[in-house]
């Protein structure tokens, strides 16, 4: 039978049209397909029908299915799950189902559940059901961890993965695979012979490998699908926010604030605005800013971020539902989610550091069919400008970034594994198979997977007579968690998103604020004054896992810093803001360009301003030491691996000891001695002869492990963060992830954690074919350009001043250099 | 293994090892602090599976440096035990007959919660406070060191380290022994403990610990 023919369409096309809406063309096409068993993606945006193409689908297959009843049938057990990355959208995205259901005269019931669901509700639900469950990753994992809960699955027909191209190239995607591996598993063994198999649609916004994204997504169902596009197209108009003067010496941060008050104008003007900015701390500063410069908006404008208590956080998205806001100030937590159809202006404060990012946030504004998205770009540093330069470009080529999907998570893969085994429990076997069938797991090989179940059952290796390592069992075959407190401990810490230990800021007199990182709090003393939700609060006490305080009259105060949340550029933006660099002082028909010309112009006296096919190298001396200055414009992850590498190549020449910092433009490696590099040599540093042997030995001398170790800690279950109640016990069971690295570099070399943390350095940050892209284009076919410039350059001074210090890499001897350390400290 | 080197404190030579102990000429005494012994047993027992193969190179060590020094008396500062008893302290028990007549005397540290009646088995006595002998005390925690306090006052609690900067933003840390004018704090002996840095004061002398060998900080 045709779709257009059944009694759920028509039912369907009715009641839309009774709203005075038409089904898009791509909704049919999804309806089309999940009503025939099919399985696939639907790309479309934020704010144009995504939730009803697959949700509508499932309440005309019902209706199909049940024609006579399907008014009256209740409790049918699970329908639809609805998995999606954030909380906050759940309710949102639960109203809008419900109000269909309910208009429809529907029995149906929508339930959510994700860490704020109450247990009296999560014991309802496993009871009784309810049709569409809206669900996180983690969550979702939580309820595999239950007992029987394959019978929870046995009705559900559709599995719909929400915003799929955030969860994708992350952890979280990976825990997606794994449910929907063990959901499609765990139906086939069920013995109802009348089962329908479950199909699988994510949703996604544009990305640049979207077959990719459908292909992980239904690895575990062995099938093709379709991918499904939503032919919508907006209109973005980007517009630069200029500084009246450019400084020469660009500083990150510290431009963008004095430009506070040419916002004013645009959130005067329009309904309601939104400021994006890139980190917490800053949207903390921005807040107070705008607020000191006109103090007229007080009010009207909101902060809206990640540590906010949640209550506040909801009042603000209703309030810009219900346009009672002029402008909200927020980070990445306002890039997901519902519509706010109010926002009519879009502000971003800072590089975006990609185009999908920027394409996201300028698609906030405009939301009604024919509207133009309108977005101000606001640099916080001059040569910011050059970069609105290139997403202008990069926009009108539609160059935009792809999400690599993660590969051989062994630490979600061990949790994953504890999670089965405190509920129903696994038969190796089977699960083997199983989670080959993923596509995070498919080149898992035997003996990995057997190292995996040695870790979980023995604890890896032991001294085997004085060992009590207690974990994963195994009773006739089936693995399993017998012990209570381990399975407890286990269920708390399921999920991959790895913070700081986060401790809870409450006021003496009562009243919760939100959460702040421990190692922010534990540099202060009682009496300082930080800012946290815009108010100024001074620190009275830390009270086990709550931090007291009282709110303060003091102009003064400090702007924690969470840690993470540093984007770096992506490849796309990179290669085109090289041939941005290109215009400088030649075409400058952009206005960007032209505001920049001072800051080129003196660049150009100093040193030089690289081509596109040109790679600059400045060597700068001061009273810090030696500065290598190269500016590949690759991106911080690229020049994080690249200034590993050189680094270490210049060590072999002689014992030398290197301090490096990066930005997304270039490195700097500093050195108390002179670096000998020069013509006859600089470009042999760029080699690819023996570069994945020089790739492993310049991760072995450089952190880069060590940090990536710290999360895979966390997840894997090496590392416990804070328990409620067992407290004071938990103590004995604390060590650090830079203490546990050190021990299993010494002693267990081949732990599979470990040897997850320098894989992932290797994947995802030593990526060896963009890094042999890389250095192929710079040693074929650039022109390397020394240059010694007699003082700090606009390119390497934010570099030096302001960049990122994250590496350290020696050639010496330990005790010699200590000893040099010394002496130099003695002068 | 390098040599020891010698700090003298009241005329006692105390000799300093790079393997986190001193010995101390005058009483023939082997001092250490912090070995959290069954560490690893306790995270093993808990389902985190640290190697266990740190307990067994910290106990060989400390075979080593009894070897090498051949001491009369061992004198533990604190948290010689990590929590409560498990198999790894078994092992202990089998080692610490081995060791034979010398005497173990541990001052109670914070970790040090086993019963009296474990201590008593394993022959070692236990000193809830300051021990004082040939004119020395000891005493866990460094907290509890007063600045008047006449004798000169070994501890240990912190896992002291030390940061050394350089030239070109460089910065290293080590664990150290770390001499003041009335009182010392000794370095962790367990190779399965953090640091906590300590800050330099100008009347203090600093050992740091870099790989085998001993470096005075200045």
């Amino acid at each position: 039978m045709k779709l257009q023919q059944s009694k759920g369409y028509q039912i369907i096309d009715q009641w839309l049209t009774g709203k005075g809406f038409h089904a898009f063309a791509f909704q049919e096409q999804a309806w089309q397909g999940i009503c025939r068993g099919e399985s696939g993606l639907v790309n479309a945006p934020t704010g144009c029908g995504k939730t009803y193409s697959v949700f509508l689908a499932s309440l005309i297959q019902f209706i199909n299915e049940h024609p006579d009843r399907y008014l009256t049938q209740k409790n049918n057990g699970l329908q639809l799950l609805w998995i999606t990355p954030l909380r906050a959208l759940a309710k949102d995205i639960g109203r809008a189902m419900e109000e269909v259901i309910r208009e429809l005269g529907m029995q149906w019931r929508v339930g959510i559940r994700n860490g704020d669901t109450d247990t009296a509700e999560r014991s309802r639900q496993k009871k009784n059901m309810p049709e569409v469950l809206i669900i996180t990753p983690e969550s979702l994992h939580l309820l595999l961890a239950q007992k029987q809960y394959p019978e929870l699955f046995a009705s559900l027909r559709i599995i719909a993965v929400d915003e799929w191209h955030e969860l994708l190239g992350s952890k979280r995607g990976v825990q997606v695979e794994l449910a929907i591996s063990r959901i499609v598993n765990c139906q086939g063994s069920q013995e109802t012979s009348a089962q329908k198999a479950v199909s699988v649609w994510g949703i996604s916004a544009t990305i640049g490998n979207l077959p990719e994204a459908k292909e992980v997504l239904l690895a575990p169902l062995q099938k093709e699908g379709v991918i499904i596009r939503a032919q919508v197209s907006k209109e973005i108009i980007v517009e630069s926010i200029l500084p009246d003067e450019i400084e020469k010496y660009p500083w990150a941060g510290h431009l963008g604030i004095k430009l506070a008050e040419k916002l004013v104008p645009i959130i005067e003007r329009n309904r309601t605005t939104l400021i994006f900015i890139n980190t917490r701390g800053m949207s903390e500063t921005w807040y107070q800013t705008l607020l000191t410069v006109a103090p007229q908006l007080a009010g009207a404008i909101a902060l809206h971020h990640g540590s906010i208590e949640q209550e506040l956080r909801l009042w603000v998205e209703d309030a810009l539902h219900t346009e009672k806001l002029k402008a909200v100030v927020c980070t990445s937590s306002l890039d997901l989610g519902v519509d706010f159809r109010p926002v009519d202006a879009v502000v971003q404060v800072g590089s975006p550091k990609g185009i999908a990012r920027f394409l996201q946030r300028a698609g906030r504004s405009g939301h009604r069919p024919g509207e133009q998205s309108r977005i101000y770009f606001l640099p916080t540093h001059s040569l910011e400008l050059l970069e609105v330069a290139a997403l202008k470009t990069a926009i009108r080529e539609m160059a935009i970034e792809s999400r690599e999907p993660l590969l051989l998570c062994f630490d979600v893969l061990l949790q994953w594994l504890c999670t089965l085994a405190i509920g129903e429990g696994f038969e190796q076997a089977a699960l083997y198979r199983e989670i080959k069938s993923t596509h995070c797991f498919a080149d898992i090989t035997e003996t990995e997977w057997q190292d995996i179940l040695l870790h979980l059952t023995i604890g890896g290796k032991a001294l085997q007579q004085y060992d009590e390592y207690k974990k994963v069992e195994i009773e006739d075959g089936r693995y399993v968690i017998r012990n209570r407190r381990i399975a407890m401990r286990h269920r708390m810490h399921i999920g991959t998103i790895v913070s700081d230990a986060m401790l809870k800021v409450k006021l003496m007199k009562g009243g919760y604020i939100g959460v702040i990182e421990e190692w922010f709090i534990s540099r202060l003393e009682p009496g300082d004054v930080f800012t946290l939700a815009g108010r100024n609060l001074e620190l009275v006490m830390i009270r086990e896992m709550d931090v007291l305080v009282r709110v303060s009259r003091s102009k003064k105060s400090i702007v924690p810093s969470w840690m993470g949340g540093r984007m770096s550029l992506t490849a796309n933006l990179g290669q085109i803001l090289r041939q941005t660099f290109d215009k400088a002082l030649h075409n400058e028909d952009e206005i960007e360009l032209q505001s920049l010309h001072g800051l080129f112009a003196l660049q150009q006296e100093l040193s030089h301003i690289p081509r596109h096919d040109e790679l600059l190298i400045e060597q700068i001396e001061d009273k810090n030491g030696f500065h290598l200055l190269v500016y590949p414009f690759e991106g911080r992850q690229v020049h994080e691996a690249l200034s590993a590498i050189l680094a270490y190549r210049i060590g072999q020449s002689l014992p030398i000891t290197f301090s490096i910092s990066m930005n997304d433009y270039g490195f700097e490696l500093l050195s108390d001695q002179p670096v000998p590099v020069d013509d006859s040599n600089v470009r042999e540093l760029f080699s690819t002869d023996h570069l994945l042997a020089d790739i492993q030995k310049s991760i072995n001398s450089t952190e880069m492990a060590r940090r990536k170790f710290r999360d895979i800690a966390v997840i894997g279950g090496l590392i416990f963060q804070g328990m409620p109640g067992e407290r004071k016990k938990a103590r004995h069971l604390q060590s650090s992830a830079s203490l546990l690295f050190k021990v299993f570099e010494e002693y267990d070399p081949n732990n599979i954690l470990l040897k997850q943390a320098y894989q992932e350095v290797l994947m995802q940050q030593m990526d060896e074919v963009r890094l042999r892209m890389a250095m192929q284009r710079i040693h074929d076919h650039s022109n390397i350009v020394l240059r010694f410039p007699k003082q700090l350059t606009p390119l390497s001074f934010p570099i030096i001043v302001d960049g990122l210090n994250r590496n350290h890499f020696s050639s010496e001897k330990l005790e010699d250099r200590v000893r040099k350390m010394q002496a130099q400290l003695e002068k | 293994m390098t040599a020891p080197v010698l700090h003298t404190v009241r005329n006692n030579r105390f000799w300093l090892s790079p393997q986190r102990c001193i010995f101390w000429e005058e009483e023939q005494a082997l001092i250490l602090s912090d070995l959290h012994f069954g560490k690893t047993g306790h995270f093993r027992k808990h389902g985190i599976a640290v190697p266990q193969q740190v307990y067994q190179e910290d106990l060989q060590r400390l075979v080593e440096q009894i070897g090498h020094f051949k001491p009369g008396k061992i004198i533990a500062v604190g948290d010689l035990f990590h929590s409560v008893a498990n198999k790894e302290m078994d092992w202990f028990l089998k080692w610490r007959q081995d060791l034979g007549p010398i005497d173990l005397t541990l001052v109670k540290g914070n970790h040090d919660i086993l019963s009296e009646s474990w201590y008593a088995d394993a022959a070692i006595s236990v000193v809830t406070g300051t021990y004082s002998i040939g004119g020395f005390g000891f005493v866990h925690d460094p907290e509890e060191v007063t600045d008047q306090s006449d004798p000169y006052i070994f501890s240990g609690h912190l896992h002291p380290g030390i940061h050394i900067n350089g030239l070109g933003k460089q910065s290293l840390q080590f664990p150290c022994f770390c001499f003041g004018k009335n009182s010392a704090i000794l370095p962790a002996f367990s190779k399965f403990s953090g640091l906590s840095i300590v800050k330099k004061k100008k009347t203090d002398t600093i050992y740091a610990i870099v790989n085998q060998t001993l470096v005075p900080v200045t």
